[in-house]
Formats: structure tokens, sequence, C-alpha cells
């Protein structure tokens, strides 16, 4: 079957996505979504805090999905549940994207343009190579909201959290609300991976302790877990010997980090970045291969869905006017954007400046918590950008809005550079 | 209840002396007093069929090993799992090793292993680009290769059953007894079994079952190996399967792709004490690492996916313990199992089989069924095989593990058949589902509801790996007449 845009994941990207496409004139869209609903990881999110920016109001989770859901409801956007997408591949007439469900069986799909929503995943206890013993008991925050949550089970009473990215945060408190004991939240880094507000709300107010530079270096129990040793960290995360504490629990829920998932993306040849684990992209967010868009979670990890919302219709629009044939300036000058000096990532990570609207906003994250520093943005040598930040943290992502005007006036410049100064 | 032979532990010996005894017109049990088959040693290991170099010539090791090697392509095909003639390597890094090389060049030859040949110079890189450039020599094995001793051992085990050896699960033998008018009585936590042959195939508890019927004491300790699993991602970074030379500083590790395409890393070698002690250690993990990293220094183990720890039931002597104790007649030890013990476990099966059928004078089966057809594996299928397979069972189209790309389909399939998974391990080492790189995160919840639909089982009583490893503590939606809205 032939389409203009297919869509691979239905959650707050592929959702977002999908009505900016159509708005721009896309008819012949088709969203592919493994799940059992559209939303994604949404319709485990049932706390509130989603879509101040978006909808000027606190909603929860499954509502925020819900204004979405509703919007490709009434544009008659086709989709198709329960359906995994197995290969994309390139090819003289589109992408060719390979699917499977139970009703259709195996689809061999055609799209001039794919946009990558496929989200992320969890990193398990197996990648954090915890010693011990691997009984029953051992959840990812994810997993474990979403026994609660959705399955409406309590997957432990007695409970110990390494990591406190904020599913880690949020869990803390919803399995405190269902009437289980968080024993302590315990933080490898010396700073917390989470959102402030959720360290407040979700633990402070409920009196859980938080560990920064602690880890778990030892799991116990044979069958089901009954404990766990925590120790203090060097400034190497190395365990300092004779800080173990013992902590008697039967649940070990894990919040270390979101891996971008992106084995689809590897079998059409899109460009992976070390650092984000996602694609790299232009200022259109389209990927190495022409036609191929990538935005949300699978793209680099988010704190807010409402930047998911803003960048997947950016990659909508954009995955029209490539549908539509516009922006093939495939002679434009190409400036790559340089993260130094304290800044991890950007994305976009290239961008065109022929091909950028008014503004660009560009996104990054810092390695390690700055105090009363500057963000800067260099074009070439010259500071076009200067901005005094309170505190720049890992776990807040942070942006810079770019104008087309300072991009293309100017005289010329071959990089762009993001960086951390100090004041 | 009355057998002919009963056999303790269902573990890859233990369930290839089973499948062996079962084309005998004979009465067979196993007891295994966990909830599945391969539960112990069995399920961690390095994955591997030794080609045959390592062991003592005449010893029953190399005996074993050399003949469950030849053994192992035909029985792959006939029970249907997967296995791969990969070919092993031993790595030489000093000049003055190399008369160590060419020892166990000709250790091999005098075991019957074919083909080895000393490799120098370019062609060291050619074979495995990958490895360090401070090889001088190695030992090229080519009938070396890599199985899945999950589906080996269930495979032996399904056709056991399905050719009428009872299989009693969550059943632990507490004592075996010498009956005065002969044959054995078998305590066990639940009934007890009277037989008249035994076949110990307890593992690591092997020698506590000898050495309450024989005189001719056995004393087995767990020597406990540690490995690092990594990403398909890393699976290529060998293709041979990667040892080391062994030194004065030990044995050192291996790195091999395994058949499912991940690269294992490991093992060490630690005596422990408790027979039980199966917990990964940090110290142990770190030395997976720096042991890996001079064979090859740019082994991926960034990617590490999941780590875990196996037990070597080694006995004093180091040696296979294989036959009837000498002094307790219709008793037959599979003792003392410890590396290359899966290698050599059709041989084992094939050789105990034979000596307790000729003690009962037992004849073959006419009916006897020899093949056994594995789950489907969608994730190896052709597109054209997976349309057809959705067509048959649109079950088969169900996604269930991203990771694996395992379907509803195949787990329902691994839960209905024979000696069928009761667990989501049971699941998970029949389907791979849960064995990917989220490490079941996103798959368990929806394994567990499947499982508990087939099963008709109480959400809440589902398990990791049954007895204790319940996976759930209770119920949260509750609605006012008691109906839970779950799953």
């Amino acid at each position: 079957m032939q389409y203009d845009l297919i869509i691979i994941g239905g959650g707050p990207a592929g959702l977002a996505a999908a009505v900016s496409a159509k708005k721009e004139g896309v008819e012949n869209i088709l969203i592919l979504e493994r799940d059992r609903e559209l939303g994604g990881i949404l319709n485990q999110c049932i706390h509130n805090g989603f879509g101040l920016h978006t909808f000027k109001e606190e909603l929860t989770g499954p509502e925020y999905a819900w204004r979405f859901i509703q919007q490709v409801e009434e544009l008659q956007i086709p989709y198709k549940l329960h359906t995994m997408v197995l290969d994309i591949r390139d090819g003289e007439n589109g992408k060719t994207v390979m699917a499977m469900n139970r009703e259709d069986g195996l689809m061999m799909l055609t799209a001039r343009a794919v946009i990558l929503a496929m989200g992320c995943r969890e990193r398990p206890r197996g990648a954090l190579n915890i010693p011990g013993y691997r009984p029953a008991g051992i959840y990812t925050a994810g997993t474990a909201q979403r026994l609660v949550n959705m399955e409406g089970y309590m997957p432990g009473r007695e409970v110990v959290i390494l990591g406190s990215g904020d599913i880690g945060l949020i869990m803390a408190r919803r399995m405190t609300l269902e009437g289980a004991k968080v024993k302590v939240v315990a933080e490898l880094m010396p700073f917390s991976g989470g959102l402030q507000r959720n360290i407040v709300q979700c633990l402070d107010d409920f009196d859980i302790p938080l560990k920064l530079s602690h880890t778990v270096i030892d799991i116990q129990g044979k069958e089901r877990v009954t404990g766990i040793t925590l120790a203090e960290v060097d400034e190497n995360r190395k365990p300092i010997p004779g800080t173990e504490e013992f902590y008697a629990c039967d649940t070990l829920l894990l919040s270390c980090g979101l891996i971008p998932e992106n084995e689809l993306s590897g079998k059409i040849g899109v460009e992976l970045s070390r650092i984000t684990s996602g694609p790299v992209v232009n200022e259109s967010l389209e990927t190495n291969v022409p036609g191929v868009f990538a935005c949300g979670n699978v793209l680099h990890v988010h704190d807010l869905v409402d930047y998911v919302s803003e960048e997947a219709a950016r990659a909508g629009a954009c995955a029209a006017a490539y549908i539509r044939g516009e922006k093939e300036k495939e002679d434009t000058k190409e400036i790559p954007v340089f993260a130094v000096d304290g800044v991890r990532y950007t994305v976009p990570q290239t961008i065109r400046p022929a091909c950028m609207e008014d503004t660009l906003t560009l996104r990054f994250r810092v390695g390690a918590v700055y105090r009363d520093c500057y963000v800067s943005v260099y074009l070439g040598d010259r500071r076009i950008w200067h901005k005094k930040k309170r505190k720049l943290a890992p776990g807040e992502m942070e942006q810079v809005v770019l104008k087309k005007s300072d991009l293309t006036d100017r005289e010329s410049f071959d990089k762009i550079t993001v960086k951390v100064e100090e004041a | 209840m009355k057998y002919d032979v009963v056999i303790i532990g269902a573990g890859v010996v233990g369930s290839a002396v089973a499948r062996e005894l079962s084309r005998y017109d004979l009465k067979t049990a196993v007891l295994e007093r966990e909830e599945d088959v391969c539960c112990g040693t069995s399920k961690a290991n390095s994955a591997i069929v030794h080609a045959g170099f390592d062991a003592e010539p005449g010893s029953m090791k190399a005996r074993m090993n050399v003949r469950g090697s030849k053994m192992m392509e035909a029985l792959s095909k006939e029970l249907d799992f997967p296995y791969k003639k990969n070919g092993s390597l031993v790595l030489c890094f000093h000049e003055t090793d190399i008369p160590k090389l060419e020892a166990l060049k000709t250790r091999g030859e005098e075991n019957g292993v074919e083909g080895l040949r000393i490799v120098t110079g370019e062609e060291i890189h050619k074979l495995e680009p990958n490895i360090s450039h401070d090889v001088k020599a190695l030992l090229y094995a080519p009938t070396g290769g890599i199985v899945c001793p999950f589906k080996l051992t269930i495979a032996l085990a399904e056709n056991a059953s399905v050719n009428g050896v009872d299989f009693f699960l969550n059943t632990e033998v507490k004592a075996v007894r010498k009956l005065e008018k002969g044959g054995y009585e078998i305590e066990t936590d639940r009934e007890c079994y009277e037989t008249a042959c035994v076949v110990n195939a307890a593992g690591v508890y092997a020698d506590v079952f000898n050495n309450m019927v024989s005189k001719r004491k056995l004393s087995i300790t767990p020597r406990k190996g540690e490995y690092c699993l990594l990403d398909k991602k890393a699976g290529n970074f060998v293709s041979h399967t990667v040892f080391q030379l062994p030194t004065k500083m030990g044995k050192g590790v291996l790195i091999t792709p395994t058949v499912h395409g991940n690269l294992l890393v490991g093992p060490t070698a630690d005596d422990i004490e408790d027979k039980e002690g199966i917990q990964t250690t940090a110290r142990g993990l770190g030395k997976v690492a720096s042991l890996a990293r001079v064979s090859a220094a740019d082994v991926p183990l960034h990617m590490v996916i999941t780590s875990f720890a196996g037990l070597r039931a080694t006995e004093k002597d180091e040696d296979f313990v294989l036959g009837e104790a000498e002094d307790a007649e219709g008793f037959f030890n599979a003792a003392g199992i410890e590396s290359p013990g899966l290698s050599s476990a059709p041989a084992i099966g094939e050789y105990l089989a034979e000596l307790a059928a000729e003690r009962l004078q037992a004849k073959k089966k006419e009916n006897f069924i020899s093949t056994r057809e594995d789950i489907p594996n969608v994730a190896q299928a052709s597109p054209e095989e997976i349309a057809e397979l959705i067509k048959k069972d649109p079950a088969y189209g169900n996604v269930i593990c991203r990771c694996e790309t395992v379907t509803e389909g195949e787990i329902i399939n691994a839960i209905r058949r024979p000696l069928g998974a009761r667990s989501l391990d049971g699941v998970k080492r029949r389907t791979r589902a849960g064995m990917g790189r989220c490490q079941s995160g996103f798959c368990a919840p929806r394994t567990m509801e499947i499982l508990a639909r087939e099963l008709h089982m109480d959400p809440l009583e589902l398990t990791k790996a049954g007895k204790g490893s319940k996976l759930l503590t209770g119920v949260i939606k509750e609605d006012e007449t008691g109906i839970t809205e779950t799953f």
C-alpha cells in the first residue's frame, strides 16, 4: 500500500507530527502503533503537570494524549494499533516499511516520507552491571508504572529506588500513595537526573530520603528480592569501602536513564549521535536519509512532553514540505553546530540557514551542574547570544532561539558553537 | 510410584539420559526440584560445544566431549535446536608459550579432534580482525561450535516426555535408600518413588546423592563462573569462539558469539562453598572485563545487557564420574559434570542409557519418535514464512517482545507444548521474550498477561522462576463488587 507519510509510533511525538502534517496538506498519512491504544507512554503517566506550555493548564498524561488523539480522529488520520514495524528500507519508489499485526498479517507499505517517533526505553539492571542475585522484584520504574497504573497490580511493598530520573521520582510518590514503603532513592551522580519540581513534589513532600553519590552494590534474595546494599561512591563513581548500608526490601526499582530506541533507524541507514543515541538531524529534523525525519524521545530524551509536541509538529511540517517537493536545496550550505565547554549535545546538529523558518529552537543539555554562568552561541568567532543562567543541570533541557536573520544577513561563518561560559 | 529408572535432575545431562532411555521399553521418571527443566548449571554456562582438545587423553571428559561434539550437529537437526560450527581459537600471547599451544594440538589429536592447526603471522587477524596484536600464534579448531543450552536441554526433555518419560517438576529429592530386595527408594518433598535404577544427574548435588548409597565418596565443589552478555549490536565482534591459552595466571576467559547473535564474555573460575551461590560479584565482573581486554582491547563492554553466574560441578578428581557405582548396583552416576559438560551431554546420555538398559535387559521400542519441532521463530523467518504463520494463527502477527521480535503465537506455543513454560523465565528460555536489550522491561507485563490467561492463573501467583519468585504483591483497582479490572 502506498502512503505519502508513514509515522512510526503513536505516542505524543507521532500524534503531534501527524496532526501537523495533515494541517500542512498531507492527505495520505498512516500512523503505526505497537501498543493497544494511541498515546504511548502518556497512558501510564496518570500524574498531572503535563501541558502547561502547550495548553496553559495542568493535565494528566492520558488527558494530554487525548487532546491529540481527538485531533487525529477529527482529521480522520488513519492508524493501526498492535502493529509492529520490523524493517524500513530506502528505495527508488520511496521508503518501504515492513510491519505486521494480527488482522493484516505481514504488510509491505511504501511512503514518500517517514517520521521516526518510536520513543525510548529504560536502561535495565543488566546494563548497569549491578552485582548480586537475579531474583524477582527488580523492575525498571516505567515497567512498575505500567503495572500499577495500567494493569492494576502492585509490584512490591518495600521499595528501594536506584536512580533519580523523573520516572523514578514519580514512582516513589505513586508507590507511597498505593501503600508501599519507599525507603530511599539512591543516585549515583552528585546531582539528580530529574526535574527539581519532581524532587520537591515526589520525595520531599513524602519524607523520602534522596541519597546522592550512592549506588546499589549488591542485590540479595535468591527467589524474590530480600534486600539491597547501598554504598557511597567517590568522585570516580567507585564505591567507598566502609560506607555500605543494608536496606531490607522486596523491590528494587531502577530509573537510571532512558535510551532512544533506534534499532529500526539503523536499518534504513540513519546516522546516530553517540551522545544522544538518537539520529543526527538538520534544522528540519531530517536525518541523513532524505525523507526520513525524527522527533520526540527517539531523537533525544526530553523532560517535558510539551517540547516533544512542539518538536514533532515541526517534523510533521517539514515532512509535508518534503512531500510537496520543497526545500530541495541540495547546494545549500549546511553548518555544523558544535556543543563544547559543558554543553553535551545540541539538536539539531546541523543548520542550513536557507531552510530555516524565521526562528529555530536549538535544544541542548549540559554535562554537569553550573551556577551563575552564561550560555553563549557563536557564529564562527562572533558571539550572537549570551544569556545569564542561575543554574544549569543535566536533568533540565535548555534551549536557545536563533533568528534566521542572524544567520543569513551577516558575513559568512562555517560553524556554530554553543557553550557554557563563566560569569 | 514405581519406575524402572528414576533420573535425579532435569539439566542437560538428566534430560539427555531421559531422552536416550526413552528409546527403550522402560518406565522412566525425572525428578527436578525447580519448576522447569534447565534451571541449574545448564542455563548458565558458555553455551559452546568444545572441539575436545582440552581434556586429558583417556579421561571420561575427553571421550565424552569428542563423541558429544560429533553427535551435536545431527542432534540439532533431529531435535530442532540452534547449533553452529563456528570454529574455536586458542590465543597464545608469548613466543615462549608456543610449545604449550603445540602440546594442546597434540593432545587434541590424541583425543581424536580433527582439523587442528597452528596459525601464525598475518592469518591470525584474517581469521579474527578484532583480536589483540599481541597474539603470536593460535590454535584453530574448526570443529568447535556454539549451541543454545536452553533449547538443547528443553528439546531433549520434550522429546523424552513425548516418548513417555514422566517429568516431576517442583519435586526435590531428600533421600535415596538402597532396598534390601534390590532397587532404590527415593524420598522427595512430595511423593516416594521406588525404582530399579537411579541415574544421579544432580549437578552440584550429585555428591550428596552418591554418598547416600556408595562408600566411594564423591566431593563436588561449586566453581563459580561469572559472565557478561552483550547486545546483538556487538555480536559480530568475533566470529569464532576465542579462548586464551591457560597460563600460570589462570585459565583466562573466552569471547564468543552466541547462536542468537549476542556476544558472551567470561567465565571466571572461583571455588565457593555455597551450592546455591549464583550471585555475580563486582570483583568477578571486573575480572571478566579485564581478562577479556587481553584478548581484544576494544571488546565493547559498554554494550552489556546482562550478567550472570553459573556453578561448575567440579569433582575432586576433576574428571566426569560416569557409570554404575561399584558398591551400589543400579545406581548410575553422572557426577562431576563441569566443562565440557554441555558438549558431552548427548554422549553421556547415550552412554548411561546403554548401561542402564543393559542392567535392566531392556529392549528398544519400535515406536520411538526421534524428531521434535521447535517453536516457530518469527524473528528469523522470511517475510513469506511470517505471512504464512499469521495466516494459520493471527497470534503470530502480534509482537510481544519488541527487542527480540517474539510474538504472542510463540509464547502461547511455549506454554502449551509438552513440558511447557510456567513462568516468565520459562517463556524466556523457550522464546527469548525478555532476553533482549531492554531485558523484559516492555514485554514482562504482557507476557504475564498471556501466562495468566493460558494457565488460568491468578496473576498474583505468577512467578519469575517458580517457588518464592512471585512477581506481584497485590491488586490496586478493585471496584465495589470486588471484581478486579486487571489484565
